[in-house]
């Protein structure tokens, strides 16, 4: 499933989404190349969410085209392998982090069809992957919440996706674990394109190739830093990016809440 | 005691009545792990109130009640699993409308049939003692039923059971394994209704899983004893039942639930000491 660099996984175009009548997202537009590593961040309700929804097919765009590897999002999205916010799930689900993995391999095949050696391999691989071939007998309740969401990953990975797409992976793991998952991540990013959705840009800012910003359209110039002239766009972002990229400046931090209102 | 027993065990009427224990636990115990673990426990309820409407049908046309309540139970169950996937924001109002509906219809048929009605009650409050050989069968046929689908869309099942997102994402038919599980949900409160009776159905569905959840981390194993747990507190209220003159239904429940708050306690203390152990060590 690798591809090579520079050939388009998913292209966006004039995509207006939204729920009802509330409008979310306004004309975005994005090219997401092989072995890319995009970092999305944006303010509250500024329409992440919704762009991870329309990509997995789970919200149908007002209007627009999205393709992924060049398919209709339906038939698209079995390239995605989706790594949710881990923070949902159920601890006391009696599951085995092996059985979570595998879930990966469905879909791959019609129903009634048994797992075979093959995903097997794959899961055990993807285990590997994420080094928790000693727990794959744990149950999914017994990890860490860095663990946890590891184990996510490797489901994701044990699909054989083209594009890797994380909601919030950072969420309830500790500092520790946070960095560990990122150096995995980069590793990943050696063979599969990545994109990622955080409201915590500092965390992601150092890891990811480049930086987008969501906040009702799409700020995203395929480069690290964010310019002044989409710092004012969406200013909603929160300001320490901008010093990280510029470093001369000082800015200071907007809540979000204090700029949700404008 | 046991000579008591021994003679109590050549009626014919308490084979049947262990038996259809037996056949009863096991599509409970499969079934209930679902619905415990997928959290749609007041689905299941509203599916178990509307059959009534489907026992009243039956009396009302002068047909098997037990036939009117399942094709009742499976409409229902379809009607409210569509609700509760198309609905997300007021599923449970609908779904709580419906069960009302469903009952009200229940009652109004049987206000307008003829002739003896005495036995309404045992759809009601159970009335294991009084299962038929025909009944037996049909359970029979039931249990096979449902652990073939089980066994075929097991994987499925636990996808959607676990994370019905990304079950959806990954292309898996998602709306059609839900209706079967609801479908099996229908069949399975209309064999559970003669032995608890309606009223009484989500307890004996919900409290066998409850009691494995705590203690086991492998879904067929939580299957497994739950059925054994059902089976248990079936047996156990039923001589119980007998010897005291009680309700069976209610005995039963009574017994599940005793044992429900006896595992919390255990749980509660198992933890206490496995805290105690893990603060030792270190």
């Amino acid at each position: 499933m690798m591809s090579d660099s520079g050939e388009e996984v998913i292209s966006i175009r004039n995509l207006w989404a939204g729920y009802d009548d509330d409008v979310v997202l306004e004309d975005i537009n994005l090219s997401v190349k092989a072995l890319d590593f995009i970092g999305l961040i944006g303010p509250n309700g500024g329409g992440k969410t919704t762009l991870l929804k329309v990509l997995l097919g789970l919200v149908r765009p007002y209007q627009g085209e999205v393709r992924i590897m060049g398919k209709s999002v339906g038939e698209g999205r079995q390239h995605i392998g989706y790594v949710p916010q881990s923070v949902e799930f159920d601890r006391s689900f009696p599951i085995r982090v092996f059985d979570v993995v595998q879930m990966g391999r469905l879909g791959r095949k019609k129903l009634l069809h048994r797992f075979t050696k093959e995903d097997n391999q794959a899961v055990i691989k993807a285990l590997e992957n994420v080094d928790l071939v000693d727990l794959k007998d744990h149950s999914i309740g017994d990890l860490s919440g860095g663990q946890r969401q590891r184990a996510f990953i490797a489901r994701a990975i044990a699909s054989q996706p083209s594009v890797l797409l994380l909601d919030e992976p950072m969420a309830s793991v500790d500092p520790h674990a946070s960095s560990n998952i990122f150096e995995l991540l980069r590793e990943i990013n050696q063979k599969m394109t990545i994109i990622l959705i955080s409201h915590n840009m500092d965390a992601i800012s150092s890891y990811v190739k480049t930086i987008g910003c969501v906040s009702r359209k799409l700020f995203y110039h395929a480069e690290k830093a964010i310019t002044a002239e989409m710092m004012e766009a969406a200013y909603q972002c929160p300001m320490d990016l901008i010093a990280h990229g510029m470093p001369h400046r000082h800015l200071y931090e907007h809540s979000s809440e204090e700029v949700g209102k404008v | 005691m046991i000579q008591e027993m021994m003679k109590v065990l050549q009626y014919e009427f308490m084979q049947n009545a262990l038996l259809a224990g037996v056949l009863v636990s096991v599509a409970c115990g499969i079934i209930g792990t679902y619905v415990v673990l997928k959290r749609i426990v007041f689905l299941s309820g509203g599916i178990a109130h509307t059959a009534y409407g489907g026992i009243g049908l039956g009396y009302f046309l002068g047909i098997n009640p037990l036939i009117s309540a399942i094709i009742f139970s499976l409409l229902a169950s379809f009607g409210m699993g569509a609700v509760q996937r198309r609905m997300k924001e007021r599923a449970d109002t609908i779904i709580g409308v419906m069960w009302a509906i469903g009952m009200a219809i229940g009652i109004i048929f049987v206000d307008l049939s003829q002739g003896y009605k005495a036995d309404l009650m045992s759809y009601l409050f159970g009335s294991i003692l009084a299962v038929s050989e025909m009944e037996l069968f049909l359970m029979l046929v039931l249990d096979f039923l449902i652990i073939l689908l089980v066994t075929l869309f097991f994987k499925e099942l636990m996808a959607i059971s676990f994370d019905e997102t990304y079950a959806l994402v990954r292309n898996i038919p998602v709306d059609w394994i839900n209706m079967l599980l609801v479908g099996m949900i229908g069949l399975t409160v209309v064999m559970m209704m003669r032995i608890v009776g309606l009223i009484m159905v989500i307890a004996l569905l919900t409290i066998p899983p409850a009691i494995s959840n705590m203690w086991v981390k492998d879904m067929k194993k939580m299957m497994i004893y739950s059925v054994l747990l059902s089976l248990t507190f079936t047996f156990t209220g039923l001589w119980l039942s007998y010897f005291w003159n009680l309700t069976s239904g209610a005995t039963i429940i009574l017994v599940g639930g005793t044992a429900y708050l006896l595992s919390l306690l255990g749980k509660s203390i198992y933890h206490r000491g496995t805290r105690k152990a893990l603060i030792l060590t270190k």
